[in-house]
């Protein structure tokens, strides 16, 4: 059994978890998932009693996917999310990228992964302060092999498309968070990863920026990019496929999106004045 | 619908059809439109109790038209409505009954409830973001109806959150 077919039946952990994602399904099926991981553990070790972040994850991204974790904060999602891009190391556990596995990978390794399958967006930004825009989203594309000409045609159609032009010779402290973390999401795909992974990418913005990031991060997907995305904002997951909703370590529901659930008034009902 | 269509006879004597059209221009594709024999009748009711007057228009090759104007006691009306505050939204009543009777039942389990109940929250919510673009950007008053909706839900879901931290 290939580990694509495998994966697919593995239940996710936790008590209500639920009918498998259908999303794409017949194609991606095929296609070994962008990202699996299985039994990953982090408990923090420090004074007094030992925390546990993540405790027993298992977890499938399908190629095109866009899932969504959310919780209360301290549930552990974000250590999630940096286990999965090799930001922390999980006590234990596996993880595949596009079916190879990669939890052994060195501190290197991960760099160069992150460099060209995984693309990573935070909360607080983190470009280079001391680099332009264009800058900063030119490097990871030389650091990855690319020409000088190739990385400016792509950071040129990257800013056009997230409307960003003529903001190229900017500073970072120069632009407002939600040019900022645009700048960031541009950082993050101009290597076409196949997964985009979000920590919170609205937690530090306005509800302007926060529909502005919300808006690209929809689009992207559209086109097929696969996004796994945590944040405790109930509105931008909902514009996902799927939403895991993790508590106390532990995915405690994973439900898929766009079905319809039956029973509810829906929109309708919500929007409906009462006499 | 009896205020709102009293506010809209405020602005100048209309017939249904025409307070039909101008509930749905001020509010937009997005809002549920009543239809037009709802409003037929809530007419007539205001009418009954005094607060709207109508008179005849005889129409050749048409059924008469009925024009509506607000009476003092229909203005008089409007203005409390317009003064007093507006009752607070109600706690979802009926789930918290269902979350808070489970465990005595036996029948259902909490967690279960709260998952179900986040799942159609989540859905609707999605649903509202379609509907919010594709609405009319300009229409800022139905922009904001929906705007308004998805706080609600989101405020739902941040207390479904709460409960499943206590609960679980």
């Amino acid at each position: 059994m290939s580990d694509a077919a495998r994966s697919s039946v593995v239940p996710s952990s936790g008590a209500a978890s639920s009918d498998a994602p259908s999303a794409g399904a017949s194609d991606a099926a095929a296609a070994p998932p962008v990202l699996r991981a299985e039994g990953l553990v982090k408990t923090y070790r420090g004074e007094g009693a030992p925390a546990h972040a993540v405790r027993g994850v298992d977890l499938v991204v399908r190629p095109g996917e866009f899932v969504a974790i959310t919780g209360p904060s301290g549930a552990g999602k974000s250590t999630l999310l940096h286990l999965l891009g090799g930001l922390q190391r999980p006590d234990s556990g596996s993880i595949w990228l596009d079916g190879t596995r990669v939890d052994g990978h060195s501190e290197a390794g991960w760099a160069v992964l992150r460099r060209r399958r995984i693309g990573v967006v935070f909360q607080f930004f983190n470009l280079v302060s001391n680099l332009t825009v264009a800058d900063n989203i030119e490097l990871p594309a030389l650091l990855a092999g690319s020409n000088a000409r190739q990385a400016r045609a792509e950071r040129h159609r990257l800013l056009t498309e997230l409307g960003l032009e003529g903001k190229e010779r900017s500073m970072p402290g120069e632009l407002s968070g939600g040019e900022q973390q645009r700048v960031a999401l541009a950082r993050a795909l101009v290597n076409h990863p196949g997964l985009l992974l979000a920590d919170e990418p609205t937690g530090s913005l306005d509800s302007k920026g926060t529909r502005e990031v919300m808006r690209l991060l929809s689009r992207f997907h559209q086109r097929g990019q696969a996004i796994l995305l945590v944040t405790h904002d109930h509105r931008l997951a909902s514009a996902a496929d799927r939403v895991i909703s993790f508590f106390d370590g532990r995915v405690a529901d994973d439900a898929v999106l766009g079905a319809k659930t039956g029973g509810g008034r829906g929109v309708a009902g919500v929007l409906e004045l009462k006499d | 619908m009896r205020l709102p269509l009293l506010a809209l006879l405020a602005r100048g004597p209309a017939h249904g059809y025409e307070l039909k059209q101008g509930l749905e221009q001020l509010l937009g594709s997005a809002y549920p439109q009543p239809n037009v024999g709802q409003i037929y009748v809530t007419l007539g009711r205001l009418e009954k109790s005094g607060l709207i007057e109508g008179e005849e228009i005889a129409q050749s090759n048409r059924p008469n038209k009925k024009i509506y104007r607000l009476t003092d006691a229909g203005r008089e009306a409007l203005h409390v409505w317009f003064e007093d505050p507006t009752d607070e939204p109600r706690v979802r009543d009926e789930f918290f009954m269902k979350l808070a009777l489970a465990p005595a039942s036996g029948m259902a389990d909490q967690i279960t409830l709260i998952n179900k109940q986040r799942r159609q929250y989540l859905n609707t919510l999605r649903d509202l973001s379609k509907l919010a673009a594709a609405e009319d950007r300009d229409n800022r008053i139905s922009q904001l109806l929906i705007e308004g909706a998805m706080l609600h839900l989101q405020a739902d879901l941040d207390w479904l959150e709460r409960c499943q931290e206590e609960l679980e």
